[in-house]
């Protein structure tokens, strides 16, 4: 039998980083050494692995070493139609699922070239931004965990299951919602889910203050945090850094306000942005995200106008089933919607959104037919992953710790 | 859309032999141009004071199969000053599919091009650190070229043997 490469051998990577010292136990103390961080590690959030090259505690470099929850999703689009992937976009960003829906949904509108109710945008708009709020109460809730603070997690995943309640009446799944569809929303937002996000919002303000004052009464969290894992305003544009860690190194650039989706541009709100670019910014610009996204869902529930929620254009947009059980025309366009795909026109778009991790886009080509010839997701986790080298060296092996909670990568994202 | 005309008037002046073809689609402006050219227009187009395209956002290839120049990459990169997407895209015309790489340029462009290496064996010459992003080093196929199956190919990553 013909002989198979080894594939999960490292000697490449471990060769490259030990060079040519030969390390022996009598002047082990005086050299290098080579660990292995991940991927089974519980502060990696999830399954990063990371190989380190330390003088003692000090990092000298790192390699992120990615891929162990590649899935493929890319190629599986190719080979399946615009509406069937829309389930698939919840397993990118896991804590985030109603976003991604909304950025997929966008970006095939845009090929297509139609849109969506007026009610449909407010209730997608209500739901990322619900969702941008579970999002980062995860990113802190486990951040303030990886650093020391446990009790943390708990506070905040306390906020984010009444979330998640809401999603369960709102689309029906707590958790991968599948909530958005190509013109439309799967169902319209009744009074009793505004209601419940509407008590939602009232009592969360009380809670984000307590948190804070946990956190922030604490000289260990601080003093952990602060000057800690430090990147400029040039190196975050450079390395291509977007979402809160480049806004938290003083880049003031959030898709909603650059270039509006949605209905962003009728709302009003601050994009939040710090100097420092430290590992204590990024804490506290999630919190003051949050506290923006709760002004944008008050507006949101305000202006909420009555209406459709699904676009009424036959040829691109499912009917109901009711319809079509009882209407000739709606069942024969299901069939063909089914059957022969939604058809965009010939040619490519790139959309992007502004996720709680920062800019998700897609960009998708289309030959004419109901598949994309080629669908390429840019998730924000891992573009954000590649400034870790950058951010970790010279830094304590503690300090690795934070810096990788303060990034907040969701590694089935980075991974796609 | 007065920056969409500068950016294709600056662009067709400096390089006016290199520019293939100048597309508008959606509100999306795309310029093709010749592979040989890829850094001197990342270059230009990063420095120019009034484009300052300073953020590469994507770096990804499209597998035509059956077309003679089988793959297109395409470059997603962004100016904060002037808040514009444009899209670069460069042909690949013959084997072995090779461009130079854009790290010198952007120094975000190393991951994105490690992946596109990974996704269709396109390889980036001058890269500083060409391995593959997510299939396990040794793989030896690239999984988004059109000819590689959606289901895989059997045996091509070792599964634990049985021991009896």
């Amino acid at each position: 039998m013909e002989q198979r490469p080894n594939v999960y051998t490292d000697d490449k990577l471990y060769k490259r980083l030990l060079a040519d010292k030969d390390i022996t136990i009598d002047d082990a103390l005086e050299n290098e050494m080579v660990i292995n961080m991940g991927p089974q590690h519980p502060a990696t959030h999830g399954v990063l692995r990371l190989v380190l090259r330390l003088d003692g505690e000090t990092v000298l470099s790192v390699v992120p070493e990615l891929g162990y929850l590649h899935r493929g999703y890319e190629k599986m689009a190719e080979d399946m139609s615009y509406i069937e992937y829309i389930p698939h976009t919840d397993r990118l960003d896991y804590t985030a699922t109603l976003c991604n829906n909304v950025a997929y949904v966008l970006a095939v509108e845009k090929l297509l070239g139609i849109e969506a109710p007026k009610r449909a945008q407010y209730i997608r708009m209500m739901a990322a931004e619900l969702s941008r709020i579970a999002a980062h109460m995860v990113a802190i809730g486990t951040y303030a965990m990886d650093v020391g603070a446990v009790t943390m997690v708990m506070w905040t995943f306390r906020e984010r299951e009444k979330i998640q309640e809401i999603f369960d009446k709102l689309a029906g799944a707590r958790f991968t919602t599948s909530y958005t569809r190509i013109g439309g929303v799967g169902a319209d937002a009744d009074s009793e889910v505004l209601k419940m996000v509407k008590d939602f919002l009232d009592q969360f303000h009380s809670s984000l203050d307590e948190m804070d004052k946990l956190l922030l009464g604490n000289r260990i969290f601080i003093e952990r945090l602060e000057g800690i894992g430090v990147i400029s305003k040039e190196d975050a544009v450079a390395l291509g850094l977007t979402g809160p860690n480049l806004r938290s190194a003083g880049v003031e650039y959030d898709i909603r306000r650059a270039k509006p989706y949605l209905f962003y541009n009728e709302i009003d709100f601050k994009i939040p942005t710090y100097a420092e670019g430290d590992c204590l910014a990024r804490y506290f610009i999630r919190g003051d995200e949050v506290r923006e996204s709760v002004k944008i869902l008050y507006q949101v529930l305000d202006k909420m106008p009555q209406g459709e929620v699904m676009a009424n254009n036959p040829k691109h947009v499912l009917p109901h089933k009711t319809e079509i059980y009882s209407k000739m025309e709606e069942l024969i366009h299901d069939f063909m919607i089914i059957n022969y795909g939604i058809n965009p026109p010939v040619g490519d778009v790139y959309f992007s959104a502004e996720n709680p991790k920062g800019e998700l886009g897609f960009y998708i080509v289309s030959n004419g037919t109901g598949q994309p010839w080629k669908m390429k997701i840019r998730s924000p986790s891992f573009c954000n992953l590649q400034a870790l080298s950058k951010i970790c060296k010279g830094a304590m092996i503690s300090d690795v710790i934070a810096i990788i909670g303060s990034l907040d990568p969701v590694m089935g994202e980075a991974d796609k | 859309m007065q920056f969409k005309e500068l950016v294709t008037e600056k662009l067709k002046n400096q390089f006016s032999d290199s520019i293939v073809e100048v597309t508008d689609f959606r509100d999306d402006l795309s310029v093709l141009i010749k592979k040989e050219k890829i850094v001197e227009v990342a270059k230009f187009l990063k420095d120019d004071g009034d484009l300052q395209f300073a953020m590469c956002k994507d770096i990804t290839a499209i597998d035509w199969a059956t077309r003679k120049k089988r793959f297109t990459i395409v470059y997603q990169i962004f100016s904060l000053r002037n808040n514009f997407n444009l899209r670069i895209k460069a042909n690949l015309d013959e084997e072995p599919w090779q461009i130079e790489s854009v790290t010198s340029v952007w120094p975000g462009a190393n991951w994105y091009e490690r992946e596109t290496y990974d996704m269709y064996g396109v390889i980036f010459s001058n890269h500083p650190d060409l391995r593959r992003m997510y299939m396990p080093e040794g793989f030896q196929y690239h999984p988004l070229r059109k000819d590689f199956p959606v289901l895989g190919i059997p045996g091509s990553l070792p599964l634990p043997k049985v021991i009896k």
